[in-house]
């Protein structure tokens, strides 16, 4: 598997790289906070890199990860499935990023160089903010807010930092994994 | 409604309501797959015309009966809510697919769990999305309560969402 993508950005940001791994072709960067803006640009505007399409940002909220079993979601048909472990692999899946709650992922391609990239930033529950790339991708301006709005990740410098799929009036971010299952926000009661 | 009707008046309105329930006019409120089955329904191969609904309304102030047609969230809610206002009496609701039925297999913080929530329903069709079959067999049932709300002389009281659906 070719890590030539996380060698060149290795190499230019020592210090802003946390991890790196190629997991099946697809090849990660765990960056620190602070490096992001740097490295996206740097991506952008490299003549052999031109990251020049944002294909997707999200985030994974890691606070229940691994922390209770996996409930048998195929238990009805008896299909057992296979954890990726068991599946033969030179350079296997680390696992979450860091200790920190949140990781904000950003998915990079170049439609030039044809070669992707991810960028990993685990982000703090105590202080869940990080740099808006919408100067640089246009394509940020929605996925942040959508971020914003699933996860209560902020973006500093979004020009327009508010929800996205959830209504003005909704409480809390519903894709954090303690926002409860079952609970409801209507904006008008039922009538029965 | 006067206790003991004439026998002309009583001709009479079943008279009316043998031409309302062949003149329906419906509001489509499509916001999901079931769409494309509620198309189905409507084109050629089904032919929902044949039961006098084939002209869509695009104006709530012009339909009799509002078509719910797939998933409706809480942000959507109030969209349907004035939808349904808006349309003149005599008005009836059909919920389609099972989604407006009773939520489907959404249990999340977007999805209301069922139009009858927020509006009075006249006919269920449950379904996922329901076979056009199934649709032309719930326009029939509607067809008898638009005769009947003419033969009583009142609307019938909304149904309520039954335990079980029968198929």
């Amino acid at each position: 598997m070719s890590k030539a993508l996380i060698q060149t950005v290795t190499d230019q940001f020592p210090d802003a790289v946390i991890a790196s791994h190629a997991y099946r072709g697809d090849q990660t960067v765990v960056l620190q906070r602070d490096g992001l803006v740097d490295v996206a640009s740097y991506l952008k505007q490299q003549p052999d890199l031109q990251m020049n399409l944002l294909v997707d940002v999200t985030a994974v909220d890691y606070s229940v990860f691994g922390k209770q079993p996996a409930t048998a979601f195929f238990a009805s048909s008896g299909v057992q499935v296979r954890p990726t472990s068991g599946i033969p692999d030179g350079d296997p899946w680390p696992g979450p990023p860091a200790e920190a709650r949140f990781a904000v992922v950003y998915h990079f391609y170049s439609t030039v160089h044809k070669h992707r990239l991810r960028l990993v930033i685990p982000i703090e529950e105590s202080d869940t903010e990080l740099d808006s790339l919408t100067p640089l991708w246009s394509a940020a301006d929605w996925l942040e807010r959508e971020v914003w709005d699933m996860y209560g990740i902020r973006f500093r410098g979004h020009p327009n930092l508010k929800r996205i799929l959830m209504y003005e009036e909704f409480k809390g971010h519903p894709l954090r994994k303690d926002y409860p299952v079952n609970k409801r926000q209507p904006l008008i009661g039922p009538i029965n | 409604m006067q206790s003991n009707p004439s026998f002309l008046t009583t001709r009479l309105d079943k008279a009316i309501g043998w031409a309302q329930k062949y003149s329906i006019f419906q509001y489509p409120f499509v916001t999901a797959c079931c769409g494309m089955e509620y198309m189905a329904t409507a084109c050629s191969h089904y032919d929902v015309d044949r039961f006098g609904a084939g002209l869509p309304r695009f104006s709530p102030r012009q339909a009799d009966v509002l078509f719910v047609v797939g998933t409706i969230s809480h942000k959507m809610a109030p969209v349907l809510t004035r939808i349904h206002d808006q349309m003149a009496d005599p008005k009836w609701v059909v919920a389609f697919g099972v989604c407006t039925c009773t939520g489907g297999f959404y249990d999340n913080y977007a999805t209301v769990m069922g139009i009858d929530t927020l509006l009075p329903v006249d006919v269920y069709i449950p379904g996922c999305p329901p076979r056009p079959e199934m649709v032309l067999d719930g326009l029939m049932k509607l067809q008898d309560k638009i005769q009947d709300h003419r033969a009583n002389g009142r609307r019938a009281e909304p149904e309520a969402r039954p335990e079980v659906f029968e198929v």
